[in-house]
């Protein structure tokens, strides 16, 4: 199955990643490549086969944990935003989304 | 002392024969008159570096004694390291001074080791070259036209040219066990779990697991004493009683059965790796091994399953980089959904972006059961091969990767060709199982070859006691790289 360039503007609005229009056809090229590897997955019969979606889940038995939901964390704020582009306040400040 | 094991160093250091400001003043002085030419470390911090090195002499002066204490050790620029720049070979992460330690780094510091900076990788752990690096492309010191591997590229080439006597990495498809035999050295990919990923910036997180280089079986054994154990912040980590890595490094060989799958024997092997790797079969038959033929059918789709869930992994991890609350933010921008757009285009390399569209389109609308969930059942498959392996046999033998090292730019132009090279690496994580790579050999160009042997899980120490059998009777870990002579930095 092959990408078209509607496809890659599409993923790439999805990705929220600018992709100038000289390179699409390159990443289209690529992206193409990849998938050209990845197709040979399509005719594996899989019937009846569990998804495995976790290292360890084809070991049984070995669930994710769970904690209690209870604040563990100390406040560090300053030290947090010390690294932010941009703060003011003690709120990361963004362009404006509201008129 | 520069090509001394760690277990040689700790005696050293035990006995007072040399202190750790003078061992850490040794290694900064080799690291710093040989990056300029292998670009194995991002940030070399000698400071750091001699504070910690006082403060191990402290330790031991007061009597205190330990496998690491006063040990130098070099952190991949992927676990996060308070006060540091931890870039993950990112531009996006080319301004973060980390505000807190990962699991990892606190670990290691509290054992005593001595930090002298952090080394160079494939942009966010993506790529098996090294050159995918915002940083440039670290070398390889046997050879400095050709590539380290990656995706831990920089520690493999800094324990090689004895920067360092052990490097901190992450696997995710091969990115400890590929880089560690194209540069002859050792490395432990460890069970999925066992190695926090607290402060481990995030790729492929059902993949991601950290682990240790070193100059030998033995030392990897001493690392991971200190490195593995259960981390309440990781929901991945597993809770099990501490284990000691190093209890069979005097396993008996005789009797073992060591699985020989055909899928690492066929063809696409380069004839120099296939002779070392042979000769390593033989030199385990010789010592009581039994040698098996075992099969792992769908090994040869491991590959493919792994470039569905790795970038849809990390199509979701790196969603997180918006140049909001760290990390690179563009200059200019019309609205927030551009400053978005323009802060990733900018900030994420070409592999990264590649790998994060494969992945949004893989788990996109129409597309999510065509090619995640049929990836995933396949992954269970391959995970089958091997726990239908482990009825014949006790680990699995054959080559870590299908060549040795290649010329930079050689598989640039080429994502899948690259790919390729981990094409013996992929299988293990993808069933969450330890694999470990030590040297066997060099092909015709005298460029080091890797063995790999994968175990079931939690199976380490029987891999790392199979592996110092092997290192007790030949010398290919020792062999020093042919670029980085023992003199260079010295005299300082």
């Amino acid at each position: 199955m092959s990408l078209s360039h509607d496809d890659v503007a599409r993923i790439a609005r999805l990705a929220r990643i600018d992709i100038p229009a000289a390179e699409t056809g390159e990443v289209l090229q690529q992206l193409n490549r990849v998938l050209g590897l990845v197709d040979e997955l399509r005719a594996v019969d899989t019937t009846g086969v569990e998804p495995m979606a976790h290292a360890l889940d084809a070991r049984g038995g070995m669930a994710q944990r769970l904690r209690p939901d209870e604040a563990t964390e100390p406040d560090r704020r300053e030290a947090y935003q010390a690294v932010a582009p941009e703060v003011a306040d003690g709120l990361y400040l963004v362009p404006r989304v509201l008129e | 002392m520069l090509n001394a094991t760690v277990a040689q160093l700790a005696r050293a250091l035990g006995r007072r024969e040399i202190s750790s400001v003078e061992l850490a003043r040794l290694f900064l002085a080799r690291t710093q008159a040989l990056n300029a030419g292998l670009n194995a470390f991002i940030t070399i911090d000698p400071d750091r570096a001699l504070a910690d090195a006082r403060a191990a002499d402290a330790r031991i002066a007061s009597g205190e004694r330990g496998p690491l204490l006063g040990i130098p050790l070099a952190h991949k620029d992927i676990f996060c390291t308070r006060g540091m720049l931890t870039s993950c070979g990112s531009r996006m992460l080319s301004n973060f001074v980390s505000p807190y330690d990962a699991g990892v780094v606190e670990r290691m510091a509290r054992a005593g080791t001595v930090l002298l900076g952090k080394t160079n990788m494939d942009e966010f752990a993506m790529g098996s070259s090294n050159e995918s690096s915002w940083y440039g492309p670290a070398r390889n010191p046997w050879d400095l036209a050709r590539v380290p591997g990656g995706s831990s590229g920089g520690s493999a080439a800094a324990v090689a040219a004895r920067m360092v006597p052990a490097a901190t990495g992450t696997d995710t498809g091969g990115s400890i066990r590929q880089p560690a035999a194209l540069t002859g050295v050792c490395g432990l990919k460890p069970t999925y779990g066992t190695v926090s990923r607290y402060g481990m910036i995030a790729y492929a997180s059902s993949l991601d697991q950290g682990g240790p280089f070193g100059k030998s079986a033995e030392d990897l054994a001493i690392l991971m004493n200190a490195m593995a154990g259960f981390d309440t912040r990781d929901s991945t980590s597993l809770e099990r009683p501490d284990e000691d890595y190093a209890r069979s490094l005097d396993v008996n060989l005789a009797g073992l059965r060591i699985g020989l799958p055909e899928e690492f024997f066929g063809e696409g092997i380069e004839p120099g790796v296939r002779r070392a790797v042979d000769e390593a079969v033989r030199w385990f038959e010789k010592a009581g091994a039994k040698t098996v033929r075992v099969r792992l059918p769908n090994a040869r789709l491991a590959v493919p399953v792994y470039y569905v869930i790795a970038p849809a992994e990390a199509s979701s991890n790196l969603s997180r980089y918006d140049g909001v609350r760290y990390g690179h933010r563009a200059a200019e921008y019309a609205d927030l959904a551009d400053m978005y757009r323009r802060s990733r285009a900018e900030g994420f390399g070409r592999e990264v972006k590649r790998r994060i569209l494969i992945g949004t389109y893989v788990l996109s609308h129409g597309y999510y059961d065509a090619y995640y969930l049929q990836a995933q059942k396949v992954r269970r498959l391959i995970a089958q091969d091997f726990a239908e392996a482990w009825r014949h046999c006790d680990l699995i033998l054959g080559p870590t990767s299908p060549g040795t090292a290649f010329p930079l730019g050689a598989n640039s132009d080429d994502p899948v060709k690259m790919y390729l090279n981990d094409i013996f690496t992929i299988p293990a994580p993808l069933a969450g199982l330890p694999g470990l790579s030590i040297p066997c050999g060099f092909d015709e160009a005298g460029l080091p070859v890797g063995l790999q042997l994968m175990g079931d899980h939690f199976s380490e120490a029987l891999l790392l006691g199979a592996g110092h059998r092997y290192q007790q009777d030949t010398d290919w870990h020792l062999r020093m790289p042919r670029e980085t002579p023992l003199d260079t930095g010295a005299g300082k």
